[in-house]
């Protein structure tokens, strides 16, 4: 049977979104393997309650692998357990989420089970009984469909792009022993930046260029970022973080993050090539620029021509009228 | 302690991507190429290091056809030391690149080796902590910032939701992002020096591909959007459109 294994991502004991969708695209691949999904769980003692969701979302097996060494992310403990996990459990396809630490991670685990992997794929298929991916390149410019010949296939998928939905059959829960390696990476310290969501995984993404003007001015996006509320975050075009008025962690573009948000909203960009080419999987994209033929506008669904300085707090104003109505 | 860097030659990122005849890879004609710009990060952060005494020689590598030996001479001329090609063409698999890029290392007299932390043309982010785990050596990932202490690489990760500081014992492979690292502008003088240094050339270490890319396909064109007005007056449509027919609201 072609078993698919499932690696869902937990963050201080709370299930991350993206392992949802991580246990739904392994669903759907294993259905066209014509197999099971297990969703492996990695974490510190206390996590097996959090993580018996992934059993109504498609996991036949969710295994709960509680280990002192594996409270924190380290690289190194993860990537063996992991690796054991997979080598043990004879899967056709091993699956992580293109989140920061999934990046970190699965790289680490196909080199040690010297297997290819396919990074931050949008889609999967199965073609001739073997998965088949499409991840985008050139920062989204071009999309490449990629086989591999090795045994599992490996792949991560990009956040928010892959459907969660629950299912009728649950899956059960187990412990798990995993397999402790040797952690060299030594932890120190964590700082947390304003703003829960991370740009790559926002739902919504208000994002502000150049026609900002002014750090100063960002109220007016955090404005419209809480009239959004939860899963909405914001993102910011290079010019603005190489003027230092943005950290790096906001750019979206060639240079910075891809995103694929539901919804994502440019204000006072241009639409520069390296910036389309992080934005322009999103689903919806709305445009406000005060030059009417600013690039953006090619791309954006909806646009408005206008000062964004009037726009921006009407929008926030209107879609917060709507939470109350 | 040496540092090599890896870096690799990639279309610019203002190149409008058109797919060759073949199907499996971008048309050629007109495009610029350069060092990717994270790897233009990695090696300003290498030189920097020398510069404040924490590095004796570095060196930039690259696994690439003779056309890389451009980006090679514009490492040097930013002021890298030494510069080696190895011969031959990364393809879809980045284990198979990483394998190449680890067999070279395995003898390398490096204590750091830095890397992007992705090439801007197949975004794959994976060959730095692949070479690392091929190597066993601890690897740091998606850094802005590094420092020496003593023998371990303190690191500023760049993660969801903020910034993870982390150190590893040395020697060590660290992937570079955008941080702290912006890359100098090569001198006259460094163009011109680059010019006269030897370019170090090696046959690759042979090893099969095992993704294959079966098509290179550009993205559905987006369909035409709408301009809904001027002004804070067309906000009322937009939020009716965004709710009614896009359903994201
Ligand atoms: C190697 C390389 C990598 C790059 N990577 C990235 C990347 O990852 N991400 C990225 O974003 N860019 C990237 N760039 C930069 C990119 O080429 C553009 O320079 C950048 O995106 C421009 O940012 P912007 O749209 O904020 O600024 P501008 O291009 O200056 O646009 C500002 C816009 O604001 C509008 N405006 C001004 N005032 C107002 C107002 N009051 N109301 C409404 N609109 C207003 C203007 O009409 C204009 O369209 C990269 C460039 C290079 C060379
Ligand atoms: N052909 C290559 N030669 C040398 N280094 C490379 C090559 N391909 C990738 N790299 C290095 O690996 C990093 C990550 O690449 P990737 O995993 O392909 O996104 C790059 O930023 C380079 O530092």
């Amino acid at each position: 049977m072609s078993k698919v294994l499932a690696v869902a991502e937990q963050k201080d004991g709370a299930l991350r979104g993206a392992a949802l969708e991580v246990v739904a695209a392994a669903a759907d691949l294993a259905a066209g393997l014509g197999g099971e999904v297990h969703a492996l769980s990695l974490g510190g003692p206390g996590l097996q309650g959090a993580v018996g969701e992934l059993a109504q979302f498609g996991a036949a097996r969710v295994l709960v692998g509680e280990h002192d060494a594996l409270a924190r992310y380290l690289p190194e403990n993860y990537a063996t357990a992991v690796a054991a996990a997979a080598r043990e459990g004879g899967y056709a396809a091993v699956l992580f989420a293109a989140t920061s630490q999934g990046k970190d991670l699965a790289p680490r685990v196909a080199a040690l089970l010297d297997v290819p992997l396919a990074t931050d794929v949008t889609a999967l298929e199965v073609e001739d009984g073997a998965p088949l991916a499409v991840r985008p390149v050139f920062a989204g410019k071009a999309f490449a469909r990629v086989r591999s010949s090795a045994s599992p296939f490996l792949a991560s998928i990009r956040p928010n792009v892959f459907q969660c939905q629950e299912r009728e059959a649950a899956g059960v829960v187990e412990t798990f022993t995993p397999t402790i390696g040797e952690a060299r990476t030594r932890f120190r310290e964590f700082r947390a930046v304003e703003g829960t969501v991370d740009v790559g995984e926002a739902t919504v993404v208000v994002s502000g260029g150049r026609g900002m003007k002014d750090p100063a001015q960002w109220s007016v996006l955090e404005e419209l970022r809480d009239a959004v509320g939860t899963g909405c975050a914001l993102g910011a075009s290079r010019a603005v973080v190489d003027a230092g008025w943005r950290p790096h962690g906001e750019q979206v573009g060639q240079t910075g993050k891809t995103v694929s948000p539901k919804l994502y909203f440019a204000l006072g960009i241009s639409g520069a090539i390296q910036h389309l080419a992080g934005m322009r999987t999103s689903g919806t994209i709305v445009a406000v620029n005060k030059d009417p033929d600013a690039p953006i506008f090619k791309v954006a669904d909806y646009g408005i021509v206008g000062d964004l300085f009037e726009v921006v707090p009407r929008l926030a104003q209107e879609i917060r009228a709507l939470g109350r109505g | 302690m040496n540092v090599i860097v890896c870096i690799k030659r990639v279309p610019d990122t203002e190149t409008r991507i058109r797919v060759a005849a073949s199907g499996t890879a971008i048309d050629p004609a007109g495009v610029k190429y350069i060092v990717s710009p994270y790897d233009e990060f990695a090696l300003e952060a290498a030189l920097r290091l020398k510069e404040s005494g924490g590095a004796a020689e570095v060196t930039a590598m690259t696994l690439g056809d003779p056309a890389a030996a451009e980006q090679l001479r514009s490492a040097l001329a930013m002021g890298a030391d030494r510069v080696v090609r190895l011969e031959g063409e990364p393809g879809p698999d980045g284990l198979a690149t990483a394998r190449v890029l680890a067999a070279e290392l395995a003898s390398a007299d490096a204590g750091l080796v830095l890397f992007g932390v992705k090439a801007v043309d197949d975004d794959q982010q994976q060959i730095g902590p692949m070479v690392a785990t091929l190597l066993d050596r601890p690897c740091v990932t998606a850094v802005a910032e590094f420092a020496l202490e003593g023998d371990r690489v303190v690191c500023h990760r760049e993660v969801d939701g903020g910034i993870e500081i982390v150190d590893v014992p040395l020697p060590a492979v660290v992937t570079i992002t955008k941080g702290s690292y912006e890359p100098r502008y090569a001198s006259l003088k460094g163009i011109m020096a680059a010019k006269k240094k030897p370019l170090e050339e090696k046959p690759a270490a042979s090893v099969p591909a095992r993704l294959e890319l079966l098509r290179l396909e550009l993205p559905p064109e987006r369909p035409a959007g709408r301009i809904l007005g001027e002004g804070p007056d067309a906000v009322p449509e937009l939020v009716r459109l965004l709710r009614e027919e896009a359903k994201v609201l």
